[in-house]
């Protein structure tokens, strides 16, 4: 059933204007990078856990290679938002489709806690993200290279436990990008981190996404953080995207800078405003 | 930092052997007062004999062959016991930790035979198999049987299941996500009932070979309390306490071996 809606393709819509700009830059960026990316398309997407209608009715267009951040308010849906994407949960009603046929290790997912396998070398860890690739030739090289990429070419044969939480994720991450994904989801991934760890994991995240190309979601608290990265937030609310907001900035972007703090007021107060509507939240 | 790391490593060589011997000399010491107390007279020989009286009564006894004999008597009767109650226990926590139908369908039975004492069951056990081998071994397998359902069961259930859905999202397949995500996930739990059974292995040795058997260490034990042999009664139970030790400490080895990845197994 959720394999049906995730492998069902659609013809991609006409691009919108966000996506225009990000499909220039990616162009410009390298031709390979912008054919890596999937497309994406919601309509109408609903999803109910009994009497609670989380979602409400999702339309949302990604083009290929975009980054996207979700924000929104503490139970808003932007979790399951995201595992509808990666097919982890079934829809109520509505479709997802990606702009080509796609394979299971396409689409992967990476969560605020970095879910390794305890009793796995940081190597064998990152080997799994490889899933039915595992076995063959070249594996343990592909993994290796993951792991040099995220920089923790040196941790291979640690045990988890002794890692920090950031290199924890770093793993993760490296699981996650092992099998070249082409759409990369992130559930608060930086959540858990101190604030310095944060930001050279968000650079770090920059980094695998200019130069994999792949389509990046991120959900995230963060709004500070949805600025600096994506190309574009999304404001969840009422089960529905209630704010598309293009993040028109050169890259790499300086923090602080006043065109990010402008727009980052501009969706706090978006989400204030919610806050006050809603008498008992 | 390098100050740390130097500071262990200064004192390694002297420390490994001065740290084995700690846990002995309690043991020691007891036994050390023990003969004092003995030799003495403070506690007369027919309450307690001297530990060197029961060096000796073993030494008699191993040059008899009758010690042998009665320890691989029971050696053989606890493995059986332990291996055929801990593969039927397993085997029913696997089947129940992993499949939501076994679990409906014999848990609840299982809950409610644990309440009864297995050792309650003598009487009736004795009727069944009279004073044979089969006894023994039912006895043991059923207390056996318990702990290491129980732990199995609960080491499946507490698997993180975000792991779980992890392996699942990286395309495990079932055998798969039971050999590299389940499996590793109970282990602690699976050596934590292990562990407790084999104390209740050795337990229900005793009393079985105490109430009703013809050889053994118990059966030993009680030929020896009915012609007066103090000396060889405290051998019995120095043997049995023996066995449980060594017992121990191959489970906790073997998890060592085994949980090399936990924290708490880890050499510093
Ligand atoms: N498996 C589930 N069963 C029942 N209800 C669920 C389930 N998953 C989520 N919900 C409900 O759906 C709503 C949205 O949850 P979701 O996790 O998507 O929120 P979120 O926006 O990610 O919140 P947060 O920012 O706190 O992570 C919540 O009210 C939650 O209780
Ligand atoms: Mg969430």
């Amino acid at each position: 059933m959720q394999e049906a809606l995730r492998f069902q393709s659609v013809d991609v819509e006409p691009v919108d204007r966000a996506g225009m700009l990000t499909q220039a830059r990616l162009v410009r960026r390298g031709s390979d990078s912008a054919a890596r990316g999937l497309s994406l398309t919601i309509r109408d997407l609903r999803k109910a856990f009994g009497d609670n209608e989380v979602l409400r009715g999702v339309d949302l267009h990604i083009p290929a290679g975009q980054f996207v951040a979700i924000v929104g308010r503490s139970g808003c849906g932007k979790s399951t938002l995201l595992r509808l994407i990666a097919g982890l949960e079934v829809a109520t009603a509505g479709s997802i489709a990606f702009g080509e046929e796609t394979r299971a290790q396409d689409v992967r997912v990476m969560f605020q806690e970095p879910r390794l396998l305890p009793w796995a070398r940081v190597l064998a860890n990152v080997e799994v993200g490889l899933g039915r690739e595992r076995a063959s030739a070249g594996a343990q090289a592909r993994a290796e290279r993951a792991l040099v990429e995220v920089g923790l070419g040196d941790k291979r044969g640690q045990w988890p436990s002794v890692l920090s939480g950031g290199q924890k994720q770093r793993v993760a991450l490296a699981r996650a990008l092992v099998s070249q994904p082409r759409v990369l989801a992130f559930d608060e991934p930086l959540g858990a981190l101190d604030a310095l760890t944060r930001i050279s994991m968000q650079r770090l995240l920059e980094r695998v996404w200019r130069d994999q190309g792949f389509t990046a979601i991120l959900v995230t608290h963060d709004v500070s953080e949805a600025v600096a990265l994506a190309d574009r937030v999304l404001v969840i609310e009422d089960g529905r995207v209630a704010q598309d907001v293009v993040v028109d900035q050169p890259r790499p972007r300086r923090r602080g800078s006043a065109e990010l703090a402008a727009l980052e007021g501009e969706i706090l107060s978006h989400l204030l405003e919610g806050n006050e509507d809603t008498p008992g939240l | 930092m390098s100050l740390i790391d130097s500071f262990p490593r200064v004192r390694a060589p002297k420390l490994p052997r001065v740290d084995g011997l700690i846990p002995w000399i309690v043991p020691l010491a007891i036994i050390l007062v023990w003969q004092l107390a003995c030799v003495t007279g403070f506690v007369p020989a027919r309450v307690l004999p001297a530990p060197s009286d029961v060096a000796l009564a073993g030494w008699k006894l191993l040059l008899s062959g009758e010690l042998i004999k009665n320890i691989w008597v029971s050696f053989w009767r606890a493995s059986i016991g332990f291996l055929i109650g801990g593969s039927i226990g397993f085997a029913f926590g696997l089947a129940n930790g992993l499949s939501q139908l076994s679990a409906k369908l014999t848990d609840t039975t299982l809950q409610m035979v644990r309440n009864i004492p297995h050792l309650a069951l003598i009487p009736l056990v004795i009727l069944w198999f009279g004073i044979d081998e089969s006894a023994k071994l039912f006895l043991v397998a059923l207390g056996v049987f318990f702990p290491i359902y129980l732990n199995a069961l609960h080491g499946i259930r507490t698997v993180d299941p975000q792991l779980i859905e992890m392996g699942r999202i990286y395309g495990m397949t079932d055998g798969e996500l039971f050999r590299r995500v389940i499996f590793p996930g109970a282990l602690p739990s699976i050596f934590a009932g292990l562990r407790f059974a084999l104390g209740i292995m050795w337990l229900t040795l005793i009393v079985a070979e105490t109430i009703a058997a013809s050889s053994g260490l118990g059966y030993m034990a009680m030929q020896a309390r009915e012609f007066m042999l103090i000396d060889v009664v405290v051998l019995s139970i120095l043997i049995y306490a023996v066995l449980g030790k060594v017992a121990d400490s191959a489970s906790r080895a073997l998890e060592r071996l085994t949980l090399s990845w936990h924290p708490a197994f880890q050499k510093k």
